[in-house]
């Protein structure tokens, strides 16, 4: 949650709960509504470490609200986010330590592991559908999220269908 | 259900299959490509046929269509026995009881649109008037009136598709069968045809689908995965979500 956070600070300052709203505007349904508690301890402990700088803003009819900027600091943190490479898919699970382990225990049968996780994944891949038809056809964030989640399972279940040719 | 005369456990299969196998021999090899598979499904099911290439699933919707004839095993179409009749009366079955749809179109470069899709309902000995006025009503659910006088080789491999699936479906088949359907297109077109066969399944059509695709095969109600020749497993995926993880904890962002 740090870096999306800082990365829209970056854009002008802003109070924690519009940050919510943008969070909430640019991934859409298919994000999980990002927790306003969550937000302002993330923002809390950002200010503490000098990335973000926050700013009491006296408000006649409320209670004041704190508005953050970006430090300099922060801003080279984001730089530093957008220039490092991002992790690869993880491809060693915990599916596959089990797959791997079955045989020598006897307690598990490999092929009867690849089905049950292939049910999961066609599950899922159901319901990924269903979220992308739900989802605002308009928010083309959220449905490039879903898509990649999509082709991600879809890799998976290839790579099962590959793991029962060999086993079997 | 007005169907009260008819035995409802075995008439409510549009499709029940008993043993089913099917050798290619060559030269000195043999390959068994089916290897004794039962199958059964039911009127308004949306199945699909999933597994690696050489599994045997398109061999496998060929016997059940009669494109080709199975070594051993027992096929009921619409609870009649169909494996042992002729090829004349295979024809007629798939003219008037199945539709199917193959992964490159098979339309008859040399006609229309229109009469590609006329053309099963005109054999099946249907009135013409009759014909016509249910090849307009699929082109228009097809998006394709503007089409009809085009020959295929001017239209988009996802809009041949589009016209294969309103010729398999111009005599309102019993089942649908399709082989590979969107296996030959890109990725637009295959979500295209693929709504499209959702559509169809809601209206109640019976569907029986081969793909190695497991995102067109979740489309199904039901996804079945060929193995070397037989069924290795029969899901019903229903989108619940009883696993470690939902589809919102996928797509949840770590920050």
């Amino acid at each position: 949650m740090r870096l999306p956070l800082m990365a829209l600070l970056a854009n002008g300052p802003a109070h924690g709960y519009e940050l919510k709203q943008a969070l909430e505007r640019l991934f859409g349904a298919a994000y999980p509504q990002p927790n306003i508690g969550q937000i302002y301890v993330t923002l809390g402990r950002l200010e503490k470490t000098g990335l973000i700088r926050g700013e009491d803003v006296t408000q006649s009819d409320r209670p004041n609200k704190r508005t953050y900027e970006l430090t300099d600091a922060g801003r080279e943190a984001v730089a530093a986010w957008f220039d490092e490479l991002s992790h690869e898919p993880r491809v060693r699970d915990e599916f596959f330590m089990k797959l791997a382990l079955a045989p020598q225990t006897r307690m598990a049968d490999q092929v009867s592991l690849i089905n049950k996780q292939r049910r999961h994944y066609l599950n899922l891949m159901r319901a990924m559908s269903r979220l992308a038809a739900e989802e605002d056809q308009g928010n083309l964030i959220s449905q490039l999220l879903i898509e990649g989640a999509i082709l991600h399972l879809q890799a998976d279940l290839d790579w099962l269908e590959r793991c029962q040719e060999e086993l079997e | 259900m007005t169907q009260g005369d008819r035995t409802p456990d075995r008439e409510s299969h549009v499709l029940r299959v008993e043993g089913l196998a099917k050798t290619y021999r060559a030269d000195a090899s043999e390959v068994a490509a089916v290897r004794g598979v039962d199958l059964n499904v039911r009127h308004g099911e949306f199945v699909a046929l999933t597994g690696p290439s050489g599994a045997g699933k398109s061999t496998l919707l060929h016997l059940i269509g009669g494109l080709e004839r199975p070594d051993r095993g027992r096929i009921w179409l619409d609870g009649r026995r169909v494996d042992g009749l002729s090829e004349a009366r295979w024809a007629m079955i798939r003219r008037r009881s199945m539709g199917i749809v193959f992964q490159y179109f098979n339309l008859v470069s040399t006609l229309t649109v229109a009469d590609n899709i006329e053309l099963p309902g005109l054999l099946a000995g249907r009135a013409p008037r009759e014909v016509r006025a249910a090849r307009e009503e699929l082109l228009a659910e097809l998006r394709l009136e503007g089409k009809a006088d085009n020959t295929p080789g001017d239209l988009s491999g996802g809009e041949q598709q589009r016209v294969a699936l309103a010729r398999a479906l111009v005599n309102q088949p019993t089942l649908l069968l399709a082989d590979e359907p969107t296996g030959s297109l890109d990725s637009k077109a295959t979500r295209e045809v693929m709504r499209l066969l959702t559509r169809c399944h809601r209206r109640g059509q019976t569907i029986l689908l081969v793909t190695h695709d497991a995102r067109v095969a979740s489309s199904a109600d039901r996804v079945i995965s060929v193995f070397d020749g037989e069924i290795a497993d029969d899901v019903t995926p229903d989108g619940s979500e009883c696993g470690p993880s939902s589809a919102a904890d996928i797509v949840r962002l770590r920050g």
